[in-house]
């Protein structure tokens, strides 16, 4: 499967989401400057990565999401193609619209850093055909505005649409409704804020990510 | 032309710096403060003439996020 990961000014989980890219598809990704105006052809999945592209300024993801290449990822998540958006690359999908809602400070002002137990919701989506039905797992977080906020409206229709991909078994930050991760309506755009290529091996302490990333190889090729 | 932008959090949206720094005030003794909220400022020059649409769009598309934020143009 051919990936590609956006590299973002001041970003810097984009080579863990190129390792972990490289070791389940077993290709390395194309790695695409922020700058650039167009993707690869082809592409069975669009990564944007964790970190903090442009140092947070103005707003997390804010400068980011308004870069040449966003332009061509929204419009390729338009036409089917899977896009992840990990941590500031969730934050990235908010701004852009792709996603609804937006990630505000943690409630308790704490940068948290550490693993997080996350309760799969959704297992019909192309990213979470690996897991079970309320099946809980294990994920790293690290960040500082992983909030989610929606108004009531939003949030209803998120809900009444089977959105909600991760809820926070223990919610860190205060994100509405303890959402973790959330689908477009289309389900071919994923925004989390833990970090599931930080989990693919042994080495890791477990592999719960990585059955994210082989469920959409899965799905990609049927 | 110079502008001043204020961008805050909307009313409704729980603003976790505007209690923190709240919390300071009253424990510096400052007694009666019931709500903090923390905001923006931007100052921006811009070519004179530049119309109120272009200022409302470079607030909606950048300066501020809607779905959380509001902001107030002033002339200054």
């Amino acid at each position: 499967m051919k990936t590609a990961v956006i590299v973002f000014p001041g970003s810097n989980c984009d080579r863990d989401i190129a390792v972990a890219l490289e070791r389940v598809t077993g290709t390395a990704p194309a790695m695409v400057w922020h700058g650039e105006s167009e993707l690869p052809d082809g592409l069975g999945l669009i990564a944007l990565p964790g970190g903090f592209s442009y140092g947070d300024y103005l707003r997390c993801g804010a400068i980011s999401a308004r870069s040449p290449i966003v332009r061509a990822v929204v419009e390729a998540a338009g036409r089917g193609v899977p896009v992840l958006g990990i941590c500031n690359g969730f934050q990235i999908l908010t701004e852009t619209g792709l996603l609804p809602g937006a990630l505000m400070r943690n409630r308790d002002l704490n940068f948290v850093c550490r693993d997080v137990p996350l309760r799969v919701e959704n297992v019909r989506s192309i990213f979470t055909g690996r897991y079970e039905k309320d099946e809980e797992i294990l994920i790293p977080v690290a960040h500082h505005d992983g909030n989610y906020f929606a108004d009531a409206e939003t949030l209803d229709r998120i809900e009444g649409e089977g959105r909600v991909a991760f809820r926070y078994a223990e919610n860190v930050n205060g994100s509405a409704h303890d959402i973790a991760g959330l689908l477009n309506a289309q389900g071919n755009v994923l925004g989390m804020m833990p970090h599931p290529e930080r989990r693919i091996e042994a080495a890791h302490g477990g592999d719960d990510g990585r059955r994210m990333f082989e469920g959409l190889m899965e799905a990609v090729a049927a | 032309m110079k502008l001043r932008i204020v961008v805050t959090l909307k009313n409704g949206v729980l603003d976790p710096q505007g209690k923190a720094i709240q919390h300071a005030l009253g424990s510096l003794g400052f007694d009666g403060v019931s709500d903090v909220r923390a905001g923006k400022i931007f100052e921006l020059t811009v070519a004179d003439g530049t119309s109120d649409e272009a200022i409302d769009e470079m607030c909606h598309k950048l300066l501020a996020n809607t779905v959380i934020e509001n902001y107030r143009v002033e002339r200054i």
